[in-house]
């Protein structure tokens, strides 16, 4: 099924230059992945920052209206498709074959096809600042009317690009779904019943899922949205018979469940980290494992919940509050368990430690506030107000992208065979922690208050609160200096990983560090039990000394 | 539930501790549930205490579902850390049944509680004015005109004798980038006409509805500021001559979208007098942050003078803020990006101003 060798490119095994290319090793496309991931987060943080810098005062003055609407739509649409989706995509194929004791992902070319389009609409992105009229400026929602209008009457507009772009960020994601899903139903280890997967596993197929199920709706409605501007439908023109509201069904039916896609792999993350700093198996593994599933249906039935004020029948409102409501239930069963997960536990607080940590006091915050939202009196109160703007960043930076990182710290050894500062993770760990609250805290009154999203000016009233976002700001903006220091001098000069720096049960663990082409090659252990046995002095794999064994001599 | 440590079953001591903490943790979830009633704009509707009412209970509940998560949390991060040099693993807990029952089935019922209540209260808030907005889908553009009355007589908004128990219907209309709001009037023989049909009813609008006058006297007042009598049900008309518009008014709590294509009605009762701003809550384009409007709220007879000297008015051009400034910024070398051009002030008898102090 798997033959990569036959595929792969001339760059030596070890050469940097293989990561410039093509490539069809999935740790190799992992980390291509995450790098264009980087590089965009450092774009979309750069429009937070002139964003902030405007709102620092009530008037619209730091750029012109036109500029500001540009910037925020390019904001949230780069670090939704450019930043988070492509970031989880590359921990998709660093850990998942890894952890599974597959070669590589079950289709190599499809993955680097599916890598490649991120590059490609990431430019027709970038593009689109330079073409007449500017970038889409309608919001990463671009509801219609408004992202109909195309005021310079133009084909070649940035709204059209940036259609087409989020288009090929569907096609891409999908491909990448059917790949991890296929990997993982086909590709694992013998003895690794799905059981016995770590929960990452079961996170990163949940996500999947629901890619499989969403995306294709919302590719569809792009596409309609780009034939209502390019070629004079009307899907969506009220003028013509369509109806606006529509899109907002196609629209919330994936991008609600793609908050799930975010952070369900998120939960995996936190879910395998905290068993190893705390020495403890993490408590209640079958049912966190089939909590991700429970989420993945209810994620499915809950869009509406983001139209409560647009024009939707009482019923509509009653039942998918409900819905919306029943989602605690399963992701409340997660945080429970992390926390009796660290009862009693040996807790050490390195970097990847503090960043999980710091993500799921984020992530409860943000629960609570989102069972609020789900409330549909308070919504209509708070809907298209700072209260939503705060609660998901609260979500997508305190606890998803907070988990990014405690990821990145816990596995960058295993993969570049260089270990990071500890310093220099904990500074950017309490300036990141720091940040966020000041950031997004004072959002949440703002909203109460009355303050809508999305504007480049406010009432004098909204200045308190919105300066305080602001130097929350400034702080995460700061924050990335320690992140990007402590990358590259690691790379450079860091102290070599070994094979197992955290003491860490997995089958990623069993491999050097970097592991080779071809993982365990033609010695896929057996595995003999759940992921978990901190505690059991039990092995994972059968003949577990003996991968142990090589492991000493290659270090030796 | 998490706020309760396990402790040994002797302990008295531990029970003690932990029912103490608990009951603090419930004293400042009561007082973060009083305190967040301080957080909102105040309350100038019937529906607003009862959502603040919701909001006070959910963050009371969820101040002590965060307080106990970040205990438990932190007395493990506290006395539950590896010594140096402790490379051991801890005792393997692999999971307790009855615990993992516990707080799946405590979250259910409390989130079904909520939601319960929640619909109890959206109950109410439809007998307050009916939250069914959804009109049948689009209706052709024309039939919605602004001032096209095609759905029965115009309530009176002078009529003297049965003001009190009828209800206010006033239109409002939502453009790229003002607020313009109609009061119909059919005081005895002054008829409305719904001759201006199709002339703001284009798209990009002219705004320059209500002008027909039937005996030198308007059939409608019209205004760039909407007031209210307070204690009285209105109804409003909405709609929109181009692109999805939001109609929030923070001290109502409430908020509908206003759909180009269809009319909404969207029913309140505003219960104290004062200056408000109606805000647009749906990102609607370039100068959508200024697309606001105040709302004051006022006695039946001080409204009823509002109304009579409106009548007497003539047509003028409203506000529009954002009109004004794409002037100025046709003036300047532009260092934006394309925009929609505003729709020019809307013609109507009573400006109003944006520049009053407001009260939320």
């Amino acid at each position: 099924m798997v033959s990569t060798a036959a595929t792969s490119t001339p760059p030596a095994p070890g050469s940097w230059l293989r990561y410039l290319g093509w490539s069809t090793d999935a740790k190799v496309i992992g980390i291509q992945y995450i790098a264009t991931a980087l590089i965009f987060l450092l774009v979309g943080g750069f429009l937070a920052m002139v964003i902030r810098g405007e709102l620092i005062t009530p008037e619209a003055d730091l750029v012109d209206r036109t500029v500001y609407n540009a910037l925020y739509t390019m904001h949230g649409t780069i670090m939704l498709f450019l930043f988070i989706f492509p970031v989880l995509n590359g921990l998709n194929n660093l850990l998942v074959p890894l952890m599974i004791g597959a070669p590589d992902m079950a289709f190599p070319r499809l993955n680097a096809v599916a890598f490649w389009m991120v590059p490609v609409f990431g430019l027709i992105l970038m593009a689109s600042f330079l073409v007449p009229g500017g970038p889409a400026a309608s919001g990463w929602w671009s509801y219609p009317p408004v992202s109909l209008q195309n005021p310079l009457g133009i084909l070649l507009n940035g709204q059209a690009l940036w259609i087409l772009a989020v288009a090929l960020s569907g096609v891409s994601s999908i491909i990448g779904a059917l790949n991890v899903v296929t990997t993982i139903l086909r590709l694992r280890a013998p003895g690794m019943g799905l059981f016995r997967m770590p929960i990452f596993c079961w996170t990163a197929l949940s996500a999947q899922l629901i890619q499989l199920a969403g995306l294709p709706v919302l590719t569809g409605g792009a596409v309609m949205l780009l034939l209502d501007l390019v070629a004079g439908t009307s899907f969506y023109r009220p003028e013509g018979g369509g109806d606006p509201v529509l899109y907002q069904h196609f629209f919330w039916f994936y991008s609600h469940p793609a908050v799930y896609v975010i952070i369900l792999p998120i939960f995996g993350v936190f879910s395998e980290l905290l068993p190893v700093y705390a020495r403890k198996p993490l408590f209640g593994y079958t049912v966190v494992a089939i909590a991700s599933l429970v989420i993945v249906g209810l994620s499915l039935i809950v869009w509406v919940h983001h139209m409560f004020p647009s024009g939707v029948a009482q019923w509509m409102r009653d039942l998918f509050m409900v819905t919306t409501m029943l989602i605690a239930v399963p992701t409340g069963i997660k945080v429970f368990a992390w926390v009796a997960t660290l009862w009693r536990g040996k807790i050490r607080l390195t970097s990847a430690m503090l960043f999980a940590l710091g993500g799921i006091v984020n992530f409860v915050f943000a629960g609570i506030t989102g069972v609020m939202l789900a409330t549909v009196p308070i919504d209509i109160h708070v809907n298209n107000t700072y209260f939503v703007v705060g609660h998901f960043h609260y979500v997508i930076y305190g606890a998803a992208t907070m988990g990014v990182y405690a990821a990145i710290y816990h596995w960058f050894g295993k993969f570049t065979g260089r270990m990071l500062y500890e310093g220099l993770g904990k500074l950017h760990f309490v300036l990141t922690f720091i940040g966020t609250n000041l950031n997004f805290l004072p959002m949440h009154p703002l909203g109460l208050m009355g303050m809508p999203r999305r504007v480049s000016s406010y009432d004098p009233e909204f200045a308190f609160w919105n300066v305080l976002a602001s130097l929350g700001a400034f702080i995460l903006g700061v924050s990335i200096i320690p992140f990007l220091l402590n990358l590259v001098s690691s790379l450079v000069r860091g102290a070599k990983a070994p094979a197992n720096p955290w003491n860490a049960i997995g089958l990623e663990w069993l491999l050097p560090s970097p592991p080779p082409a071809e993982n365990f090659e033609e010695h896929i252990p057996t595995v003999l039990r759940g992921p978990y046995g901190y505690g059991s002095g039990e092995p994972l794999v059968e003949h577990q000394e003996r991968y142990e064994q090589a492991l000493r001599e290659v270090a030796a | 539930m998490t706020a309760t440590p396990p402790a040994k079953p002797t302990n008295r001591l531990a029970i003690a501790a932990v029912s103490l903490w608990t009951g603090l943790i419930v004293l400042v979830s009561h007082w973060m549930a009083q305190q967040s009633q301080r957080w909102l704009p105040v309350q100038a509707s019937s529906a607003a205490p009862l959502v603040d009412g919701l909001f006070g209970f959910e963050t009371g509940l969820g101040t002590f579902i965060f307080l106990g998560v970040l205990t438990v949390l932190a007395w493990s991060l506290l006395f539950h850390r590896a010594r140096k040099y402790d490379e051991s693993d801890a005792e393997p807990i692999e999971g307790n049944t009855r615990l993992e029952i516990i707080w799946t089935v405590i979250p259910l019922v409390l989130v079904l509680l909520i939601a319960a209540n929640a619909i109890r209260v959206n109950r109410v808030l439809g007998v307050l004015g009916p939250m069914e907005h959804a009109h049948g889908g689009a209706v052709p553009t024309g039939a919605l005109s602004p001032g096209a009355e095609g759905s029965g007589p115009v309530t009176s908004a002078l009529a003297t004798s049965d003001a009190a128990a009828t209800e206010l219907q006033v239109e409002v209309i939502a453009r790229q980038w003002s607020w313009e709001f109609r009061y119909p009037l059919s005081d005895g023989d002054v008829q409305p006409h719904g001759d201006h049909d199709g002339m703001a009813g284009a798209s990009g609008g002219t705004g320059s509805g209500g002008a027909a006058t039937t005996h030198g006297m308007p059939a409608t007042v019209s205004s760039t500021e909407l007031h209210l009598p307070i204690n009285r049900p209105v109804t409003f008309r909405l709609l929109s001559e181009d692109v999805l518009h939001g109609f929030y008014v923070p001290a109502f709590r409430l908020k509908q979208d206003v759909v180009p294509g269809q009319a909404i009605s969207f029913r309140l009762t505003p219960t104290r007098s004062g200056r408000y701003r109606l805000r647009d809550s749906q990102f609607s384009g370039t100068w959508f942050a200024a697309n606001q409007a105040d709302v004051v709220v006022e006695s039946p007879a001080a409204f009823a003078h509002w109304l009579e000297l409106g009548v007497q008015q003539p047509l003028q051009p409203g506000l529009s803020p954002a009109a004004d400034d794409y002037a100025r910024r046709q003036q300047r070398p532009s260092n934006g990006w394309a925009t929609v051009v505003p729709a020019p002030p809307p013609l109507v008898n009573v400006p109003g101003s944006v520049a009053l102090p407001h009260d939320a």
